[in-house]
């Protein structure tokens, strides 16, 4: 392996890795905060007792979300230098606020929530909270701006003497349409993920023969959880589709990957659910299809155009092969068919099947029923993991459905590696950062299951805010 | 004054904000051996509660300064941050790496109630303050110093060329400084014995880093300063010495400013040495990244000047409050027997 590969095999682990903590991030966010506010509001001590548990999660999986995400933002210039030149005057402002309008709203406000118990008057306590998953929106907000333009840039020039990418219109890039749906669609994704977790392991303790007292508390949200989970399956179904619609119009070649399709379709062009045998266009193969159901996603009528690949390549080739640039020029112009084919039915397949689950629990748990079947035990060990690795299906398939782009359109993948890094070093990392995560990964399950377990903790009235005006009181609040 | 000067401005403040904020983070870290040790075991878990609980509410927005001062590079100045960190690639993949499992050691300490696993918490943490306190400033010498890069921006360099003698005497400086930091930070904010061990542990560190920074910057002053850097390493030393002086008369408050604003001025000194390079070429010095040729479009810039002109203070205004709602003191006494979770 070359260092192109070992630097997208990096860019590729370090990122899933990173997503899987996200998610969760934003989720979980916003459930603390709507149980710390409705204990403000309502008072009943089971909200504050929630609000405690799901903070407890919370934080063991923002640490590692926040320090996986520095390596991200580092990557771009370690590995990926020549593409940081080239693209830095577009792609480094969305970066920079980020950190400087996202990151430290979080970071100070989640320190202030954690250390906040017995200093901070409950409302601005509670708002703390709210603050922080404001503050994950607007991260996931620039970072997508700038992914979008990778998928589609606009607001930009071409610069032939200094043979940079210029920006031109900073809202364009803002209010990119590839960026206007896939920032709903990550969000709702991750609400997924956030309802699945609470809808699991509330129904989880629920389930328990000594769960006593506590049903009424657990029962009461697994079904908020399940209900997030569809409202949120919802959102992530209707953002996907009209991104589906986007995607065709600025990547065809993405949606033709999607499908494997080959030869392109006058229309009622049929969707296939699975595919036995090879993806490679040559071979008769066996599959289970939807007639016109491609034709619709991509175009939304049964009867519309769906491209192919072969057009499609012949079509890049000119386009940017010979009218182009070094940049711009690549031998084959195909992402990796199979990958892009099965990631994107392993994003909805595993993703909605949260939703159908969530169904299910509601359908389970209504008046005062609690399911007690065996194999409950193992479909709500994998039910938080569904919609989470739908999300990380959903991130391999857009990324390598742009290949071999980099930004589509204007410069190749190939050309965005760091000329001074030798494989060597590349490799280095990338040993580093598995094993490092590897072992961080037994670290932080292991944690995050020993909180599961443990369950919501017995209430206790929480110190006022003046508890520490006493000098000798002892801290509400201590690591 | 050029855009692109004003956000080499703007690049120092961020530099500066994340040295003297993360500054006293990686001196605590670092001191956690030394200042948390009592007559037995309980004491010594104790005071390294009291240590971890200073810096606890606090550390991790001030890391958001590494971050912010990383993007506001890569968006203002593409080719400095393409340059700089691909050049420091293995020096980097050693930070993040220690800053990764600083912030889990300190996250997940209180977390496990067995002793074997507060022992590796501590030893990430300190291990996780140390090597970032050394290669920052190792980095950052180098960077003033000049590096190989040839006419397309890129190092053409080895490890070794990072590694000369005074670019590590620069990242001793670092730890040293950020020792004294750090203790300052624990006298100052802390009560009882753990007050005055770091008061007279920072006395110490306090004199191997005067000593140390003295031999760094008439090194890297007389091959690169100018009269303005001259100028601010009096300052800086001027101010390391009043913050031994306020430290011998227990002031602590004042002791604490001492070193921030040493360290702030040592930043500052810095940056006056590279000004009008960010950069500067060992190879050919007309290849040196510069404020101008390294910079985006002044655009971007001027889209960037407004949003840090009207969201700096904002942030500096609510993580100052958030020092004042942690402002008291604590001492053992305060600490719950639990650590809360």
């Amino acid at each position: 392996m070359d260092n192109l590969d070992l630097a997208r095999w990096q860019f590729a682990i370090t990122t899933v890795y990173h997503f899987l903590f996200v998610p969760v991030t934003i989720g979980l966010s916003a459930v603390v905060a709507w149980y710390h506010s409705a204990w403000v509001r309502k008072r009943n001590p089971d909200d504050l007792r929630l609000a405690k548990f799901f903070g407890k999660l919370f934080t063991i999986n923002f640490a590692l979300g926040l320090v996986t995400g520095l390596v991200q933002e580092f990557q771009f210039g370690m590995n990926w230098s020549s593409y940081s030149r080239f693209v830095g005057d577009i792609f480094g402002a969305p970066l920079a606020l980020e950190a400087l309008l996202a990151f430290f709203l979080e970071s100070t406000f989640l320190g202030l929530w954690i250390f906040g118990w017995g200093r901070l008057p409950e409302k601005l306590h509670a708002a703390c909270m709210w603050i922080v998953h404001i503050g994950t929106l607007l991260s996931a907000y620039f970072i997508l701006a700038a992914n979008s333009f990778m998928q589609n840039p606009v607001g930009w020039r071409f610069n032939p003497d200094t043979g940079r990418a210029e920006l031109t219109d900073f809202m364009a890039v803002l209010t990119n349409k590839v960026q206007l749906v896939t920032f709903p669609h990550i969000v709702t994704a991750a609400y997924m993920v956030g309802g699945a977790t609470v809808m699991a392991v509330t129904l989880w303790h629920l389930r328990r023969r000594d769960v006593g007292a506590d049903a009424p508390m657990y029962r009461r949200s697994a079904r908020l959880g399940a209900v997030v989970t569809l409202v949120a399956a919802m959102g992530v179904g209707l953002t996907g589709d009209i991104q589906g619609k986007i995607m065709t119009d600025v990547q065809p070649m993405k949606m033709a990957a999607a499908e494997a399709l080959y030869e392109t379709s006058d229309g009622h062009a049929p969707f296939s659910l699975l595919t036995i045998g090879s993806l490679n266009g040559q071979e008769e193969k066996f599959a289970i299809t939807v007639p016109s159901l491609l034709s619709f996603l991509a175009t939304g009528h049964f009867d519309g155009t769906v491209q192919g690949i072969n057009d499609l390549k012949k079509e890049y080739a000119q386009k940017y092969g010979e009218a182009g640039n070094p940049m711009t020029r690549d031998a084959t112009y195909t992402p990796n068919i199979p990958l892009a084919y099965w990631s994107f039915r392993l994003m909805i397949g595993v993703g909605m099947s949260a939703a159908l689950i969530a169904l299910v629990v509601l359908w389970v748990t209504r008046g005062d029923r609690i399911p007690r079947a065996r194999w409950w035990h193992w479909v709500l060990m994998a039910t938080p993991l569904l919609p989470l690795f739908g999300n990380s299906f959903g991130w391999i398939f857009t990324e390598i459905g742009r290949q071999p782009w980099l930004v589509f359109g204007v410069y190749t993948t190939e050309s965005g590696v760091s000329p001074s890094v030798s494989a060597g070093d590349v490799l280095t990392s990338m040993v580093v950062y598995t094993v490092l995560y590897g072992a961080l990964a037994v670290i932080e399950v292991k944690l995050f299951l020993k909180y599961v377990r443990a369950g919501a903790q017995p209430f206790e009235e929480p110190p006022k805010p003046d508890h520490h005006d006493d000098e000798d009181a002892e801290l509400a609040f201590a690591y | 004054m050029e855009l692109s000067t004003v956000w080499f401005v703007i690049i120092a403040v961020l530099w500066t904000g994340y040295f003297v904020l993360e500054g006293f983070d990686f001196g605590v870290g670092m001191l956690l051996p030394v200042l948390g040790r009592g007559k037995d075991a309980e004491l010594t878990e104790k005071r390294r509660r009291v240590m971890i609980n200073t810096i606890g509410p606090v550390w991790d927005g001030n890391e958001v300064w590494v971050i912010t001062a990383a993007g506001a590079m890569f968006a203002a100045f593409p080719h400095w941050y393409a340059t700089m960190f691909s050049a420091f690639y293995l020096p980097l993949l050693l930070i993040l790496v220690a800053l990764i499992v600083r912030a889990l050691g300190i996250d997940y300490r209180p977390k496990r109630d067995e002793p074997q696993w507060r022992r590796n918490c501590d030893l990430a943490i300190t291990f996780g303050s140390t090597v970032p306190a050394f290669v920052w400033g190792l980095a950052f010498t180098s960077v003033v110093r000049g590096l190989p890069i040839n006419a397309d921006k890129d190092f053409t360099g080895s490890l070794l060329d990072l590694f000369h003698p005074v670019a590590i005497l620069g990242g001793l400086v670092t730890v040293a400084l950020f020792l004294t930091h750090g203790a300052l930070f624990i006298a100052l904010k802390t009560m009882g014995p753990i007050s005055d061990d770091a008061r007279r542990v920072a006395a110490r560190t306090g004199v191997v880093a005067a000593v140390l920074a003295l031999a760094l910057l008439v090194l890297l002053g007389t091959s690169n300063g100018n009269a303005a850097s001259w100028g601010t390493s009096v300052l800086a030393a001027a101010a390391l010495v009043g913050s031994l002086v306020a430290n011998s008369r227990d002031r602590n408050g004042w002791a604490f400013l001492g070193t921030f604003v040493t360290i702030a001025l040592a930043v500052v000194t810095y940056f006056l040495m590279l000004f009008p390079n960010v950069m500067p070429s060992s190879t050919n010095p007309a290849w040196s990244l510069t404020t101008e040729n390294a910079s985006s479009t002044d655009y971007t810039l001027t889209i960037m000047t407004w949003v840090a002109v009207v969201f700096t203070p904002v942030v500096l205004l609510y993580q100052s409050w958030t020092y004042w709602i942690f402002r008291k003191r604590i001492g053992v006494q305060h600490l719950p027997a639990q650590s809360s979770h």
